[in-house]
Parts: C-alpha cells; sequence; structure tokens
C-alpha cells in the first residue's frame, strides 16, 4: 500500500466533499432566484455574491449552540455527525474517471453504497427523537417513514443495472456500459433519481421538514455548526444521488476523449442532474405525507419491478 | 484476499478522516462562539407560544404497517444481486428467465395483496 498515494486520494476525496456541496449550494440560490425573477445573493464576495455561502460559514461557527433543557444531550449533539460523515464514505467509491479514477475500487460497490446512504437518515431520527419537541418528533418518524417507502424502488433499480452488467462493482458497472443501455435503464433511472430525492427529503418530497405543519421537522432545534451540518449533509447528499445516478444510468465518464477527459463527463452529467434537482424545487408543489408513501407503493416499485423484468428479458435474449 | 482488506481499509480510513473533521470543527466552535444559556433561550420551541405538554408527545406511527412491508421486500431484493451478477452465464438460458419471473411474481402478488387489503391507503 503506498502511503502516498492513499494519503492523497483521502484528500482529494475530503476536498470534493467540502467544495462541492457548497457549489450545488450556490447554484441553488442563483437559479432559484432567478427563476422566481430575482437576482439572489450579490453582495458577498463582489462577483454575484459567489462568497455568500463562505458568509453564512462564518456567521453559523459565530452562533450560539442551544442544546433545549430537555434534550437528550448526547445524543442531541452527536446527531449532525451521523448525518454527514455516510456521504463522505460513500463519495471515496464513485469512479469519476476510466483507468483508476475513484477513490477506492469496492468490489461490492453498489451493495456498500446503499448499505452506507442509509445511515445517514440514523442522523435524522437522532436528532427528531432527541430533541424532546413534539414537531422534531413528528418530522423524525416522517423522514425515517420516507427512507422505508423509497429504500426499496432504488434497490431495485440499481438492481437492474447490476443485472445489464452483470456484476455489482460500480467500476464493472462502467466498464461494461454501452450508451443503449441509457434508454434500455430509463425507467430504472427515473424511478432511481426519485427515490434519492426522497431520500434527500429534497423538494416535492419535503414533507418531513414542511416549514407550514411542523416548523422545521427534526432540525428545529438546531442552531449554529450543527444545523450547519445538517445542511452540507443535504447538499453533500445531493452530490452524491447525481453522481450514482450518473455513473449508474448515464454512462459515468463515458464521452468523447473519456481517457483524457473523464472526470468533465462525470461532473457535468453530475452537474446537470443537480440542476435539476434545484429545478424541481422551484416547479413543484410539496407532497403531502401519505401521496409521499403511495407514491413509492403504487408507482415506483412496480416502475422498478418492471425495469428488472425488461433488463432480464433482452440480456438473455442478447445471451442466447 | 489481501487486495478486499485493503479496499476496506482504506474506507475505515476514510471513516477516521470524516470523524476527524467534525471532531474539528465541534471543537473549533465550541472556542468560536458565545455560551450565554438562559432559561428562556432553553425552552423547547413550539411556533412561539412556550410549550404545552410533554416533548416526547404520543403519536400515532400510521405507517408501521409500512415498515412491515419494507423489511419483507427488502429482505426478498437483496437476494437480487449476487443473482444479478451470474443470471446471464452462459448454459442457464430461460432457466433464469423463469426464475426470475417467479421471484418477480411474488413480489407483485404480495404488493397486489396489500394494495387490495387497502394497507397503502390511509383513510
Amino acid at each position: 500500500m503506498d502511503v502516498l498515494d492513499v494519503g492523497l486520494r483521502l484528500l482529494a476525496v475530503l476536498a470534493a466533499f467540502l467544495v462541492l456541496p457548497l457549489l450545488v449550494g450556490q447554484t441553488e440560490h442563483k437559479v432559484m432566484a432567478h427563476m422566481q425573477g430575482r437576482v439572489g445573493p450579490m453582495y458577498a464576495g463582489g462577483f454575484h455574491g459567489w462568497a455568500q455561502l463562505v458568509a453564512d460559514g462564518v456567521k453559523f461557527a459565530q452562533k450560539e449552540d442551544v442544546v433545549p433543557a430537555g434534550a437528550d444531550r448526547r445524543v442531541f449533539q452527536l446527531a449532525p455527525a451521523v448525518a454527514l460523515v455516510p456521504y463522505l464514505l460513500v463519495l471515496v467509491a464513485i469512479p469519476f474517471a476510466p483507468g483508476g479514477g475513484v477513490g477506492q475500487v469496492i468490489d461490492a460497490g453498489i451493495f456498500f453504497v446503499l448499505a452506507v446512504l442509509g445511515v445517514g437518515v440514523l442522523g435524522s431520527l437522532m436528532g427528531g427523537w432527541a430533541s424532546a419537541n413534539k414537531f422534531s418528533l413528528l418530522g423524525g418518524l416522517r423522514t425515517g417513514a420516507q427512507l422505508l417507502a423509497y429504500e426499496l424502488p432504488m434497490l431495485l433499480a440499481a438492481a437492474s443495472v447490476a443485472m445489464a452488467a452483470g456484476t455489482v462493482s460500480l467500476t464493472g458497472i462502467l466498464g461494461a456500459f454501452e450508451w443503449w443501455w441509457v434508454p434500455w435503464q430509463i425507467i430504472g433511472a427515473v424511478v432511481f433519481f426519485t427515490a434519492g430525492l426522497a431520500e434527500l427529503q429534497r423538494p416535492p418530497f419535503d414533507a418531513p421538514v414542511a416549514d407550514s405543519e411542523i416548523i422545521f421537522g427534526a432540525y428545529t432545534e438546531y442552531t449554529g455548526l450543527r444545523f450547519a451540518l445538517f445542511l452540507l449533509a443535504e447538499y453533500a447528499g445531493i452530490v452524491v444521488i447525481c453522481a450514482l445516478t450518473t455513473v449508474l444510468f448515464l454512462g459515468g465518464w463515458h464521452g468523447p476523449y473519456a481517457e483524457d477527459l473523464g472526470w468533465v463527463w462525470t461532473l457535468l452529467k453530475t452537474a446537470v442532474l443537480a440542476f435539476v434537482v434545484v429545478w424541481l424545487r422551484v416547479t413543484h408543489p410539496r407532497l403531502r405525507e401519505d401521496q409521499i408513501q403511495r407514491v413509492a407503493w403504487t408507482a415506483l416499485v412496480p416502475l422498478a419491478l418492471l425495469q428488472i423484468a425488461l433488463t432480464g428479458v433482452v440480456k438473455v435474449v442478447l445471451q442466447s | 484476499m489481501p487486495d478486499y482488506f485493503h479496499g476496506y481499509a482504506v474506507v475505515g480510513l476514510v471513516a477516521v478522516v470524516g470523524v476527524l473533521f467534525v471532531a474539528v470543527a465541534f471543537g473549533a466552535g465550541r472556542l468560536l462562539r458565545p455560551m450565554v444559556p438562559t432559561s428562556e433561550k432553553l425552552l423547547t420551541y413550539e411556533c412561539g407560544v412556550d410549550p404545552v405538554g410533554e416533548g416526547w408527545a404520543h403519536t400515532q406511527v400510521r405507517y408501521y404497517v409500512y415498515a412491515f412491508l419494507y423489511v419483507i421486500f427488502a429482505v426478498d431484493s437483496v437476494f437480487l444481486f449476487p443473482w444479478a451478477t451470474v443470471f446471464a452465464e452462459p448454459g442457464f438460458g430461460g432457466t433464469t428467465l423463469v426464475e426470475m419471473f417467479v421471484f418477480l411474481g411474488f413480489l407483485s402478488v404480495g404488493l397486489l395483496y396489500a394494495w387490495r387489503k387497502g394497507v397503502l391507503a390511509w383513510t
């Protein structure tokens, strides 16, 4: 094991983890503003408010850290970390360029990634429970229910890609990728991306943090740095879900001059998906809690099963 | 086999980096921020009025049935992944397809049953 090599990879993963979510956040500020006929942040940093999130970070770091008197102190304080760290772990397994362009090749890639992604929700559950606040508790439970509903279609859609490629390794999937897979797996792609949105509690699936019903759900009692870490987790989640959709369904680094420009294609496709995430937030009203459950069980799960059947038939017919 | 462990060793290191990051952030935050707790400030926030009753209130967890459904389906689906890596190997041909449709059939019948039972609707 080359110590320097591993060290560099760790550093690169941490850098990506800290920079990409901020880029998505700033893009969200600006894109939302322009879609709503505003200009968004313009002051911080001078040029079109590019330093707005840096300024936010400085503000968060200076704020008092209030733990409610009735709260379960330790669990309350630990929750943001539990929500955040899984996304860092997932990032290391996502390939971004051909020929070793990945933090670490993991043979059971899809499996590892989906398993670790599920852990992040524990952070919201912990926060919701430990806050000793009725609204937080409701928000935490809604988060949990949402994970239960959407993890299944996500798993099934990912399994369909694994069937197509004949491997569960993310690098292996990209190695086997061919362009006609995009239309072939398109149902799975939509299911996966939608389920990902729901797991991140992004609009229109943001009932767990619905401000008009339950204040801010599990995060109601959080202030300062801990609140900032929850926000960072949300945006890191967007990066991870978009990158995974790219790798599984859109061919990852595949594109013209992939040998040299592979990482550009990965970033570009991820960025386009992140834009769609913001776009959906601006254009779609929030689904009601029961509607969220119904969409998952009566639309996404059957669609995912259909995709698996389609994948299986096409693959076996091609083989023979 | 050494490669296998190497992979997860790096993942372990990333976890360490993550924990360090959070620890440093919390430590630095402790140094930077003011600490002026007052009893009002430490109250639970409920839309601005003083909180009523206990924080850990009784709630009806209406979606516990979904939780059951999820456990059943997820345990089934996990078996898809090892199967997915071998199902198209030469020599299986139509057999795996039949198996797959039996499997999907079981899942669909389960889902349909839950649906017809009215489990997937709230009211």
